[in-house]
C-alpha cells in the first residue's frame, strides 16, 4: 500500500497508523505550534493530548495517532492552524 | 490562612454570580465568606460561552439589567486590574460586537422590529446589508437575508472573571472556602437569618446570599423559602484551534426566539464565536431535561448542522471536545434579585438562565445597594422574589 508524505511517496502497510508510520521512516515531527511555530510530533500516542495533528487529504487536525493509513492518503505536514482545502 | 468563624455575608455559590455579588458586597465595606460545595467557578460558570450581550434582549427589565452591566463589566475589570495586577485581571475581555444574521426572507422582518425596539431603549443596533455581513465576516454564508451589526456585543472568559473577582473578595478579607456544602440556615428569636450551616460547623452572620444558580431551588427549599429555579441545560462544540474564521459573535436571528421560549423540548439555534485561543465554540441548545448530564448526540448533530448553515466552511473542520452545563431558569424569564420576603437575611440572586455571564456585575451592584439601603440604578422590582412566577408554596 502507498501513501504520499509531503508530496513523497511512502510504502506503507496495511493497518499502521499515520503516527507509525512517519516514525519509522525516522520522522518525529510534523507540525508546527501555533503561536511559537515549534515542532511537534508524537506525545500521548493514544488520541487524547491533540499534539500530534496532522493534514490528511487536506481536512487539517487529524490526530496522527488515531489515523489508520488508507490506500492513496495524502498526508502533509501542518503550519499552525490551518482551514482545510 | 485562617478560617473565618463569622461573616457579614455568607454568599453561597462561587460562580459568577456568587463571585459578583461577593465582590460588591465586600467594596461595600461588609466581611463576606464565599462557600461552594464543589470548585469555585467550577459549574454553570464552566459550562457556557462567556456571552455578555445585549442583541439577544427585548426591550424590558433584563435588558436595563444587561446595559447597566455592559457599562460595569470594563469598569470592574479596570478596577480590579488597579487593585489586584494585570495577572488577575486578564479575563480575555473582548468587545467584539456582534453579528445577528437571518438566513430566510421571513426572518428579516421580525429582526428589524427587534432592532428598532432596541434603539428606542439606546442599544446600538445598525441594519446592514447582506454585502456589508460578508464583509465583516467573510466565511459567511452567501445565503444571507439580512442582518444586524451589535457593536455592544461582547464576550469574555468566564471562569477567569469569576476567578478574578473572588481574588478581589479575598484581598478585602474575605474567604473563600470550596468542597463546603450549606445545608440550612440558623434564625435568631425574631425570625432573622443569624447563620448558616456548612459541612459540619454553623457560620454566623447577618445575611446569606443564593447564589447556587440553577441548584438555587434545592437550596431554597433546604432553607425552607422555596423558589422556582429549574435547570435548563445546554451544549457546546468546540472545533480545533483555527485561523481566523469567526470574528465577532455570530448568531442566527432564531436565536432571540429560543432565548424566550419555554418549551420543555430541545431548542437549537447556531450562536458562533472564537475564542482567545483560536478554537470555534458552537452553541447554542436548550432543553429542559432536568439535572440529566446523559450525552445526546443529536443535539450535537443540530448544533453542528446550524453552525455550517451560517459558516459552510465549518464543515471539514474537526470538533475537538463539546462540553454543557445547566443554566438557572425561571418560569418568567427573569432573574431573581432580592431578598426573601419569608425571611429576613436570605437573599437570592439566581435565574439568569444563559445570561448570567453578561448580567453579572450589575446582578452584584443592585444586590449590594438592595443591602445596604442604597439607590439603585435600576428598578429592583421585577427582580424582587415575591412574584408568582417565582415564589413557591411550602411544601409540608
Amino acid at each position: 500500500m502507498r501513501v504520499r508524505f509531503d508530496g513523497e511517496e511512502v510504502e506503507v502497510q496495511e493497518g499502521q497508523t499515520v503516527a507509525g508510520v512517519l516514525l519509522a521512516k525516522g520522522i518525529r515531527s510534523w507540525r508546527t505550534t501555533r503561536g511559537g511555530g515549534r515542532p511537534r510530533g508524537l506525545f500521548c500516542g493514544i488520541g487524547v493530548c491533540f499534539d500530534c495533528l496532522v493534514k490528511v487529504n487536506g481536512v487539517p487536525d487529524v490526530r496522527a495517532c488515531q489515523r489508520v493509513v488508507a490506500e492513496g492518503d495524502d498526508i502533509r505536514t501542518q503550519a499552525g492552524a490551518e482551514l482545510p482545502s | 490562612m485562617s478560617r473565618i468563624e463569622t461573616a457579614d455575608v455568607v454568599v453561597i455559590g462561587a460562580g459568577i454570580i456568587g463571585a459578583a455579588c461577593a465582590e460588591a458586597l465586600s467594596a461595600s465595606g461588609l466581611r463576606v465568606l464565599v462557600v461552594d460545595r464543589g470548585a469555585p467557578a467550577g459549574g454553570t460558570t464552566a459550562g457556557g460561552e462567556g456571552n455578555v450581550l445585549l442583541s439577544d434582549k427585548a426591550p424590558g427589565p433584563e435588558l436595563d439589567l444587561a446595559v447597566l452591566s455592559r457599562r460595569l463589566w470594563p469598569q470592574l475589570i479596570e478596577s480590579l486590574r488597579a487593585e489586584l495586577g494585570d495577572e488577575v485581571a486578564r479575563v480575555e475581555w473582548e468587545p467584539k460586537g456582534g453579528l445577528v444574521v437571518a438566513t430566510d426572507q421571513d426572518a428579516v422582518g421580525p429582526l428589524a422590529i427587534l432592532a428598532e425596539a432596541q434603539r428606542e431603549v439606546g442599544v446600538e443596533a445598525v441594519e446592514v446589508t447582506p454585502d456589508e455581513a460578508r464583509a465583516m465576516e467573510p466565511y459567511l454564508t452567501e445565503q444571507v437575508a439580512g442582518a444586524v451589526h451589535y457593536p455592544g456585543d461582547a464576550q469574555l472568559q468566564p471562569v477567569l472573571a469569576a476567578t478574578a473577582l473572588l481574588a478581589a473578595v479575598r484581598a478585602r478579607g474575605g474567604e473563600v472556602r470550596g468542597g463546603a456544602e450549606a445545608h440550612s440556615l440558623v434564625f435568631d428569636g425574631s425570625g432573622k437569618v443569624a447563620g448558616v450551616r456548612v459541612g459540619e460547623g454553623t457560620i454566623g452572620c447577618g445575611a446569606v446570599v443564593n447564589a447556587c444558580g440553577p441548584w438555587a431551588g434545592h437550596f431554597s427549599v433546604a432553607a425552607g423559602a422555596p423558589i422556582e429555579v429549574l435547570p435548563r441545560r445546554g451544549m457546546v462544540l468546540v472545533t480545533a484551534p483555527l485561523p481566523q474564521v469567526v470574528g465577532r459573535k455570530v448568531y442566527a436571528a432564531d436565536y432571540v426566539a429560543a432565548v424566550a421560549s419555554s418549551d420543555v423540548d430541545l431548542q437549537v439555534s447556531a450562536v458562533v464565536e472564537s475564542t482567545a485561543t483560536g478554537t470555534v465554540l458552537i452553541g447554542s441548545s436548550r432543553q429542559r431535561v432536568g439535572f440529566d448530564e446523559a450525552l445526546q448526540v443529536e443535539v450535537l448533530r443540530r448544533l453542528a448542522r446550524s453552525a455550517v448553515k451560517l459558516f459552510p466552511v465549518l464543515a471539514g473542520v474537526p470538533v475537538m471536545r463539546t462540553y454543557g452545563g445547566f443554566r438557572p431558569y425561571t418560569p418568567d424569564h427573569l432573574p431573581v434579585i432580592g431578598e426573601d420576603p419569608r425571611f429576613p437575611g436570605l437573599w437570592h440572586a439566581s435565574g439568569h438562565e444563559g445570561a448570567g455571564i453578561g448580567l453579572a456585575p450589575a446582578t452584584g451592584r443592585l444586590l449590594a445597594d438592595l443591602m445596604c439601603g442604597r439607590e439603585s440604578e435600576v428598578d429592583p422590582s421585577r427582580f424582587k422574589v415575591d412574584r408568582p412566577a417565582v415564589i413557591a408554596e411550602v411544601r409540608t
